[in-house]
């Protein structure tokens, strides 16, 4: 045997570590930047870090190739030829600005509404918010619209909290976990961590979801749900527990608004029962009288009938118990037999009450009664866009979360648990604000929650206030905004016309706008005078995406590791259960071309347009650029944008600005934990501990205890509207639609759909890309360089398909012709396929001959951003706006062998040189 | 040529848990991004921004349809890398002694600067294990990240691989297989872990935790009603529900 060469097994890693945080989707992951001569040579995971706890996903650990990309805009660009040509000219970033600012000036004196400022995947939004709060204009909002509003709004009506990353299964403890239409980029890391857990400690899984890839793939057990019913199964289940009589009866009593009652007729028919005081009450259990519904000792009764008004409770359990709900009644609908239904529910109903669990933990509730211990229910659900990108999904959402509740697993051990600043009510958060006055700022937050028809976002004659249309008749609770109506609403000038489109990160070009085809038409339509019918755009990105050509000035954002921001609790951060987290991120590497962080820039546009809160009394700029905003800025007193570190560095939550807490931040990794006391980990809405930590900890100033909201009185108000009660109404053509989906309980209603086209079309985004951002990196591509139309076995058979076959798919809308790929692991009527893979020639710095463009392709292609039918209402959920994807149904025909994907557009022009080898 | 060791003190190598790996390839960046700039040549990629982009992967994940003929259709996502075999194909066929397993750990390594890049250990591999990088040209596999599990300039937990470090479920375990008390040899031995092709005889050290059995219906009973609420009417099944606070 010949010598064994020698090795050397401890080579040198790195010249230096820098701890920042990740971008490649909303996990924010910590993450461990290697550099070597000062560039950076390796991407990991932050061991400490408590989103990933140093694991870290295939984007994350590709990062290198984003700082690289060929596809990274380079300096400011002036739009020189027609909208669309890509004839640009770089300019200076002070002619850049002054030209933004030439057009932004005369808006905000004039008409400050003409501005929309939509941000996109934006991770600084109650920045971005306020910033647009200072201009004056109504038109604000990120893209929850078009992503999952339906999973926050539906919880914070109910729980005062959502799925998403604002809530985690208590993976330690939990013993059944159910997954329903997760969206398997979502919240990843901690998802995956999570799953390991339970796998390791063989816990069972179980996933509702047509499609069985990614989580769904490692799922014990799979229901292969049809598209769009998942409520019903939902509502049937809790049919089921309600027959058993397995319900929690104790939690209902005192932790919702089960035992609260409801006035049985008169002008106030459906409102929840208020004294003299306008206070609900309870039925008192030990008297049989009234009582204050938080008082102490009070033992609420769910069976209470006063003065003829029954109680929430008896409402839920009449309603559900119908045979309507009986999983036979269902089964044909959902997809799912009804024996598999009846057994879910079992299972349930075992693992919640059959292995109760309890923490030796003493606590207190809002009531002032003493619980010895913490019980819990060992079931866990979660759930994200899949069950929500629907007409139904607002209520669908709203039905999983009463499953939740009658199962009495929300914050208890075992359960679904929340995480700081949640829980927290809905009338805790503040309401919409949108009247514009010329030269002055809004009165307050763009977005909010909508109490009841007197919040909406309407002028004084009925008509939207806002481009989007949310918080009006057709989309009452449009907490997120409709980002998905902006284009379509502003050249169709409904409700009226706007000036200057400003967008941030949002590919409105191509994958993140429904029907692209028709809005690149928008985009480049003209009046007969020339003038464009949405004069200006202004678009802020890092890369040359497809949105890029379409603008008229391109403000050069830097990529992730070449600036700061804040992951704040001001807005989305990294919370966990056990403790509220925030983050930062800082220039770990220095942009190598003339382009500026978003934010910095906005702080600056800010400043030469004179909004108040970005200048000194001088006049001159407050703000020398966004790390000074993060640590200086004091958005109520004692609290900014990052909650540790403050006053003299050992302030928590509350203390005046330091101007070392950014040092002290990347110190400490890149992020902040504030924990939760023991004795207030558990029942956080009712638990006094917890209660007095969130008002130290400066999430609210006074504590804030409700009751879970089965019964929503906010939607029976517009119910109540539109049955012609009330001072005000709604047009006559959205009666039926407001009656029908402001039910106050949950209820399930068909999607919205056309006849004559029965398969359902979904997509999914992979683990491994991040929308469109993806593409353009150098080892992503080589994983997932196309995508296919997946096609379940019956589909496949029926059609005569091939490997190699292509497939046309048409809509209402349109058609595509498509590769296709057999898959068995599929609902039977169901076809889908990856997200945003399939890209623009050219766009992203890729050659013209890319397979994402070959053979890559969108769905969009297929979905209206409108409802058939009179009048021009949105595609979305009639409750929340949440534009509706996953509605989409079409026929499919196979067209056999092909080598281009269609429609094929032509090359998009290069505003980047394409690119050729790695850096 | 190079012989294979009689023996090797300890195995080293990975426990991977199909059970649990959801496919997110989180392990073949992981994996793309140390190497790259760990053990040898970079791992290079052609045409990266172009229509066929390709490159060396030394860890790729595929998934496969699985259909039983009794049972719901399954996706199983299946990572592939070298195996570090006892009996490895791909040593002896080496015409300059580059391929070669290490005596103490079992690791299988390239020696670069002997490698050749004819190519032969790749064709001798049954597993598909090894990628010869066409920049370099030399021939580059797992190295089950040499230059991490004894690297002084880590901090002990994490001279593991990079793979095993980056898994966001878990699925995928490191250790000493020689060692029957080591984590990876219980895992193996409890969950019934098994090699890759066995019958090939080329005795892989890498060991392979089966998915557990999907879609096993509880056996509980189905939730039998408090009482006939046809008969009872409403009124009769809340007093009985509310019978029990």
């Amino acid at each position: 045997m010949t010598v064994q060469p020698k090795i050397d097994t401890s080579p040198a890693v790195s010249d230096e570590i820098r701890k920042t945080t990740c971008y490649m989707c909303a996990c924010r992951c910590g993450i461990n930047v290697h550099l070597k001569s000062g560039k950076v040579s390796y991407i990991e995971g932050n061991r400490d870090h408590p989103i990933n706890k140093g694991v870290l996903c295939a984007k994350g650990a590709s990062g290198i190739m984003q700082v690289t990309a060929p596809s990274r805009l380079r300096a400011p660009l002036r739009r020189v030829g027609p909208r669309g040509s890509g004839a640009f000219e770089e300019i200076s970033w002070d002619e850049a600005l002054e030209l933004a600012v030439s057009w932004m000036k005369p808006l905000r004196e004039t008409a400050p509404e003409k501005l929309a400022f939509f941000t996109g995947r934006d991770q600084s939004q109650s920045f971005t918010g306020w910033w647009a709060q200072a201009f004056g204009t109504p038109n604000y909002a990120a893209h929850g619209g078009f992503c999952s509003v339906n999973m926050a709004a539906g919880g914070i009506y109910t729980i005062g909290g959502a799925f998403w990353e604002f809530g985690q299964p208590d993976w330690e403890r939990t013993k059944l976990f159910i997954l329903f239409g997760v969206a398997e980029d979502h919240d990843s890391n901690p998802i995956k961590i999570g799953l390991g857990k339970l796998k390791a400690r063989g816990a069972r899984v179980i996933g509702v979801n047509p499609i069985r890839t990614g989580y769904n793939a490692v799922a014990d057990d799979w229901l292969g749900i049809t598209p769009g019913t998942d409520g019903l199964l939902i509502l049937s289940l809790i049919h089921c527990l309600l027959v058993a009589g397995k319900v929690d009866l104790e939690y209902l009593a005192k932790f919702t608004n089960a035992p609260l009652l409801v006035v049985e007729d008169g002008p106030e028919k459906g409102l929840i029962l208020k004294n003299a005081e306008s206070q609900p009450f309870v039925i008192d259990r030990r008297t049989g009288a009234p009582a204050p519904w938080d008082g102490k000792g009070v033992q609420p009764d769910l069976g209470a009938v006063y003065q003829g008004n029954r109680t929430v409770f008896q409402h839920m359990a009449e309603r559900y118990l119908s045979p309507d709900y009986a999983p036979e009644a269902v089964a044909d609908r959902c997809g799912i037999p009804a024996a598999r239904i009846h057994a879910l529910a079992a299972e349930l109903a075992r693992v919640a009450f059959d292995e109760a669990i309890e923490i030796n933990q003493s606590w207190t509730d809002f009531r002032g009664d003493f619980h010895a211990t913490m019980p819990g229910r060992p079931v866990s659900f979660h759930a994200m866009r899949g069950i929500s990108a629907h007409s139904n999904g607002f209520q669908t959402a709203r039905a999983l979360h009463l499953l939740q509740i009658v199962l009495g697993t929300v914050e208890v051990p075992g359960g679904y648990r929340l995480k700081p600043p949640y829980p927290k009510p809905m009338e805790a958060h503040p309401t919409p604000h949108f009247v514009s006055v010329p030269g002055k700022p809004l009165s307050g937050p763009h977005l909010g929650y909508v109490r009841g028809p007197e919040n909406l976002a309407l002028k004084e004659d009925g008509s939207p206030a806002r481009i989007d249309k949310a918080f009006s008749w057709e989309n009452p609770f449009s907490a997120h905004g409709l980002m998905h109506m902006l284009i379509p609403n502003a050249h169709a000038g409904d409700p009226y016309r706007i000036d200057t489109l400003f967008l941030y990160m949002a590919n409105m070009a191509w994958n993140s706008s429904m029907n692209t085809s028709k809005v690149l038409e928008m985009l480049t339509d003209q009046e007969d005078s020339g003038a464009y019918v949405i004069p200006r755009i202004i678009y802020s990105d890092a890369y040359a995406s497809e949105m890029v050509a379409y603008a008229d000035l391109i403000l050069p954002d830097t990529t992730y590791l070449e600036r700061h921001d804040c992951i704040s609790l001001l807005d989305r951060p990294i919370s966990e259960p056990d403790a509220a987290g925030d983050s930062i991120r800082w220039p770990v590497v220095e942009p190598d071309r003339d382009v500026r962080p978003f934010q910095s820039v906005l702080l600056d546009l800010g400043a030469r347009l004179g909004l108040a809160p970005m200048v000194k009394e001088d006049g001159s700029p407050r703000y020398r650029d966004y790390a000074d905003y993060i640590v200086n800025h004091i958005r109520r007193p004692g609290v900014g944008p990052l909650i540790g570190f403050r006053g003299d560095g050992t302030a928590e939550g509350r203390g005046d600005a330091n101007p070392d807490q950014m040092a002290r931040y990347i110190e400490n990794g890149g992020f902040y934990q504030a924990h939760v006391p023991q004795e207030a980990a558990f029942y956080k809405p009712w638990n006094a501990a917890y209660q007095d930590w969130a008002v130290a900890t400066s999430f609210y100033e006074s504590p804030q205890p409700y009751l879970f909201s089965i019964w929503s009185e906010p939607m029976r108000k517009f119910q109540m509207a539109a049955e012609g009660l009330g001072p005000y109404q709604p047009p006559d053509h959205l009666r039926a639609q407001l009656k029908q989906a402001m039910d106050p309980l949950p209820i399930w209603y068909s999607p919205y759909a056309e006849d004559g086209f029965s398969v359902h079309a979904l997509t999914q985004r992979p683990m491994d890309m991040y929308h469109s951002w993806g593409s353009q990196n150098a080892w992503l591509r080589q994983i997932r360089g196309t995508n296919f139309l997946y096609v379940p076995t019956k589909i496949w058979t029926e059609q005569g398909f091939r490997e190699g076959d292509y497939a046309r798919v048409s809509s209402s809308n349109g058609e595509i012709v498509v590769p296709v790929a057999h898959m068995a692991a599929l609902n039977d009527n169901t076809v889908w396929t990856w997200n945003a893979i399939g890209k623009r020639k050219a766009a992203w710095a890729l050659d013209d001959g890319a397979s994402e463009a070959q053979t890559g392709f969108l769905m969009n292609h297929l979905i209206s951003e409108l409802k058939a039918g009179p009048g021009r209402v949105a595609n979305s959920d009639p409750v929340t706006g949440q534009a509706a994807w996953f509605d989409l149904r079409v026929k499919i025909e196979r067209v056999g062998p092909k080598a281009q994907s269609e429609p094929a557009f032509a090359p998009i022009p290069r505003v980047v040189p394409q690119g050729r080898d790695r850096a | 040529m190079t012989c294979l060791p009689v023996t090797t003190q300890k195995k080293l190598g990975l426990a991977i848990d199909l059970d649990t790996c959801v496919g997110c390839q989180a392990c073949v960046t992981a994996c793309k991004g140390w190497n790259d700039q760990g053990y040898g040549a970079p791992l290079s990629d052609q045409s990266p921004y172009g229509a066929e982009p390709s490159g060396t992967f030394l860890n790729r994940v595929h998934s496969y349809a699985v259909q039983p003929i009794d049972g719901l259709a399954q996706t199983i996502n299946f990572p592939r890398s070298c195996l570090h075999c006892e009996d490895a194909p791909c040593v002896p066929v080496c015409p300059t002694g580059a391929s070669y397993k290490r005596a103490e750990d079992g690791i299988v390594l390239v020696n670069e600067d002997a490698c050749i890049g004819c190519g032969l250990c790749a064709w001798a591999c049954p597993y598909g294990a090894r990628e010869m990088d066409a920049a370099a040209g030399v021939m580059k596999k797992c190295t089950l990240c040499v230059d991490r599990i004894y690297n002084e300039n880590l901090p002990e937990e994490d001279r593991e691989p990079a793979c095993v470090r980056g898994c966001p479920t878990g699925a995928r375990h490191f250790g000493d297989f020689a060692d029957p008390d080591s984590k990876v040899s219980r895992l193996s031995a409890e969950r019934g872990g098994y090699a890759l092709m066995p019958d090939l005889g080329t005795k892989p050290v890498n060991r392979y935790l089966p998915p557990r059995k999907k879609d096993q219906r509880s056996e509980a009973s189905v939730l039998a009603p408090l009482l006939d609420i046809r008969a009872s009417g409403f009124a009769g099944w809340l007093d009985r529900v509310l019978g029990k606070i």
